[in-house]
């Protein structure tokens, strides 16, 4: 499919004139910018890998935009946040503009193949979580086969990545999300220094470790693909 | 505290860039109670307040929130008070009088409602409490946005001497950007009420100069609107054939969804949406032939600028905007490139991925409390719940909710239930809630003797927006230890004679008292005590269960009745190791002792 993509919103090095200090101050920055959604299931840590990359984008002066959604559609439910960096007021995503698409879960990477179009690289982790309709056998989980061919359908580039077992050989299953972060660095227009110092700064002193190891294996994990 | 830093920039949450703003007003007093999406406005209040020395306290609703603002506004110090936009309809009855009296020092009333509802009831505009109210709202496009204007908020009211509302909506209050900081101002001054009763007491007499003294002061706030600087007129290209009017977040989607289409277009944003600043919106309608109007939710701005004699009005009421759910970047460019007569972007397929509906949480408390509940009354009550994580007890296979209403809501309806026919009625209650709208339904269940359990789910915290203490938890917002005020006191004390305390992880008992609760000719009580699996596993997970396939004789009980997440059929039944928390109420229903702990 042919999507043509919206280089920048055409905002780039043009200075809207407002009269007034409450104008955004969005153009005053850098001009690089990308899409990300991370989408997964409440729980797994979504709302932390947006603000990683948020701080970082902004630790490398660059203008950026997340979105969550908190409350009740995190007991277990769908959970899509987005990042944006570059010169843009919507912190939403429109259909077919994701530059990365980091998908903690198969079916939620399916569920978000409405922002990917022929741009779009996509990191999976491979380990479904079962939602709960289908324990009580009211609905089918799509095979693995099928989730994967129609989002090599839409996306330029797809990368798989079994994230809880590198989390675990990190030393912690809740690392998982590390793992994606160190996968996603590869592509990001972020660079790897600037996102390991972020992580760094917001976890723990106990758990640098092993976050810093995590994260190096989802970094050569995408590395050899 | 990064949000306490005195100048650079932050990455800050809409709601967090409130808070700040409102440091930078020197805020003495904060109120809220908790409910996404305002939640964390009160909960970066409550880790700063202390450092940043200011009072804040969880009120025990929302009501009582605008209330104690409102006492230290009069008593000459800056107050803000904070809740979701069904939290304003239980403040109403307060502010919609203190309109009249006013405020004496700045009062900011924030409200974040929820287009979507994505975790609400409803998702009403409340831009109508501003009019109904006849107080200024002011809306926000961003979190840079959020913090100036909590600032202009607290001047607007200071100089009005009225109430002032910050209307935000989830994509205002849950985005992230860089913030530039300015200048916390320190307000270490004490309080003084000087009686005015002309002012300050509202009985018929005084009401009646009250309000005139209102309109007196919105005609005011009509010309500090034209001239706040908080409305403003965006060109894009050289000649703009059409005019857009919009605010908050919608203004964010209609600048992209322009410059994408690539039309010249005059955008008037709205900082300032009640009172409307009449001069400026008329000089910008007479300036184009076809007027657009992007507003989430109601026909709110198109509705007053037809009334203002807007000629070719495009939106909600002529179809061309969608009049519910939440915009978004695609809605907004398909809706503008269809009234320019341009052509809408081609869209991928939809895909269909099964459903993930949120749920009670492995070892959740109530999940037991609500298998118990169907098995005493064999599954055949009327099931009345309320607002909290227990209203994911509507979810298949518990079905544990038939009506759902608002805060106390449930046990309200459960009253005239048990008047209106002769079935089983068990209501569900969570402690919080308890305290925040189900006593006086209590009371009023007591005095008309109406015949139904009223079941309080304590789990020991507002679990659903994040953990906020209350009354019985005996912590207060500020971190400070507080007289823990006992339920079972409470209802003790209203005059309920059946009583009874029980933890829901004893399935056996649970189901007993529930029987007993049943047969009670009256309202009977019974408190379903146990802490959050949340908070009890953050101390440490002691147990994990695994089904002894051997045992198992797949009557899928544990799945298809209880329907606890963490476990799973594959090839037989089997429990997710890394979800199970170890609360053992499994092994306690399953029939052929199948379910066994991890040695």
């Amino acid at each position: 499919m042919k999507v043509v993509r919206d280089q920048g919103l055409g905002v780039r090095g043009k200075r809207v004139k407002t009269k007034h200090s409450l104008a955004p101050n969005y153009y005053s920055l850098t001009t690089k910018h990308e899409n990300i959604v991370i989408a997964g299931v409440g729980g797994q840590g979504i709302l932390f890998t947006s603000k990683i990359i948020g701080e970082a984008a902004l630790e490398s002066n660059m203008n950026v935009l997340t979105s969550e959604i908190h409350g009740m559609a995190q007991r277990g439910g769908v959970v899509v946040s987005t990042v944006k960096i570059g010169n843009v007021s919507s912190p939403l995503i429109a259909d077919a503009e994701a530059d990365i698409v980091i998908a903690f879960e198969p079916a939620e990477a399916l569920r978000a193949a409405n922002k990917m179009s022929e741009n779009t690289t996509v990191i999976i982790n491979t380990n479904p979580i079962i939602p709960f309709p289908i324990s009580l056998g009211k609905e089918k989980y799509p095979k693995m086969e099928y989730i994967l061919s129609e989002i090599k359908k839409r996306c330029e580039k797809l990368l798989t990545i079994d994230a809880n077992r590198l989390a675990q050989h990190a030393g912690s299953g809740i690392t998982m999300n590390t793992v994606m972060i160190g996968a996603f660095s590869q592509f990001s227009v972020l660079s790897k220094k600037k996102i390991k110092e972020t992580i760094r700064k917001n976890v723990h002193k106990k758990y640098v470790d092993v976050n810093m190891r995590a994260f190096e294996l989802g970094y050569r994990a995408v590395r050899s693909k | 505290m990064d949000i306490l830093r005195n100048k650079g920039t932050l990455l800050l949450l809409g709601n967090e860039a409130v808070v700040r703003g409102a440091l930078e007003s020197g805020v003495n007093v904060a109120t809220t109670y908790p409910g996404t999406p305002a939640s964390e406005i009160g909960d970066t209040f409550s880790k700063i307040a202390k450092k940043a020395g200011i009072y804040f306290e969880y009120s025990v609703n929302e009501k009582v929130a605008v209330e104690t603002a409102f006492g230290a506004s009069i008593s000459g110090l800056r107050s803000i008070a904070s809740m979701k936009h069904v939290g304003l309809n239980v403040s109403s009855d307060a502010f919609v009088t203190m309109a009249y009296s006013g405020v004496k020092c700045g009062m900011v009333i924030v409200t974040a409602d929820d287009p979507s509802c994505y975790s609400s009831q409803n998702e009403q505009d409340s831009r109508y409490y501003a009019m109904l109210a006849n107080l200024p709202m002011l809306e926000p496009s961003t979190p840079q946005e959020a913090k100036e204007m909590t600032k202009k908020a607290f001047e607007i009211s200071e100089s009005l001497e009225l109430p002032v509302f910050l209307r935000m909506t989830t994509r205002v209050s849950h985005v992230r950007e860089n913030v530039r900081l300015g200048k916390i101002v320190k307000n270490n001054r004490e309080g003084f009420f000087e009686k005015d009763p002309v002012r300050f007491v509202n009985v018929p007499a005084g009401a009646r100069i009250g309000h005139p003294r209102l309109l007196k002061q919105m005609e005011r706030a009509e010309e500090l609107s034209e001239k706040s600087g908080l409305n403003r007129i965006i060109k894009v290209g050289k000649k703009p054939k059409i005019g857009i009017i919009t605010s908050g977040v919608s203004y964010n989607y209609t600048i992209d969804a322009v410059k994408k289409l690539g039309v010249d277009a005059s955008i008037l944003k709205l900082g300032i949406v009640h009172p409307l600043p009449k001069k400026t919106c008329e000089k910008f309608i007479s300036s184009f032939k076809k007027i657009v109007i992007v507003e989430e939710l109601e026909p709110y701005l198109e509705t007053l600028i037809k009334a203002l004699g807007g000629k070719n009005v495009y939106g909600k009421l002529t179809h061309d905007f969608p009049r519910i759910f939440e915009y978004n970047p695609d809605i907004v460019y398909d809706s503008l490139a269809k009234i320019l007569g341009k052509k809408v972007q081609k869209k991928n397929e939809k895909i269909v991925v099964p459903s993930r509906p949120p749920v009670l949480c492995p070892g959740c408390p109530h999940r037991a409390t609500f298998y118990a509940a169907k098995i005493a009354s064999k599954d055949k009550a009327v099931y009345a719940t309320d607002i909290g994580c227990y209203a994911l007890g509507v979810q298949p296979p518990l079905s544990t909710a038939d009506v759902l209403v608002c805060m106390g809501g449930g046990v309200g309806a459960a009253g005239g239930i048990s008047k209106a026919t002769k079935q089983k009625i068990i209501a569900f209650l969570g402690d919080s809630t308890f305290f925040h709208a189900g006593i006086p339904a209590l009371v009023n269940a007591v005095y008309n003797n109406h015949k139904f359990v009223y079941t309080i789910l304590d789990n020991r915290t507002t679990a659903m927006t994040g953990h906020q203490p209350h009354p019985g938890t005996g912590i207060t917002g500020m971190g400070n230890i507080a007289s823990n005020i006992k339920i079972e006191d409470i209802v003790r004390g209203i005059g309920v004679k059946f009583i009874e305390i029980v933890d829901p992880y004893n399935v056996k008992e649970t189901v007993s008292e529930f029987r007993k609760a049943l047969e009670y000719d009256g309202v009977s009580v019974l408190i379903a005590r146990h802490t959050c699996t949340l908070l009890e596993i953050r101390k440490g997970k002691k147990k994990t269960y695994q089904i002894n396939q051997l045992k198992c004789k797949e009557c899928r009980i544990c799945i298809d009745r209880f329907g606890c997440p963490a476990f799973y059929v594959d090839k037989g039944v089997h429990i997710n190791p890394l979800l199970c928390v170890g609360c053992g109420v499994c092994a306690q229903i399953c029939p052929a002792k199948a379910i066994e702990v991890i040695k």
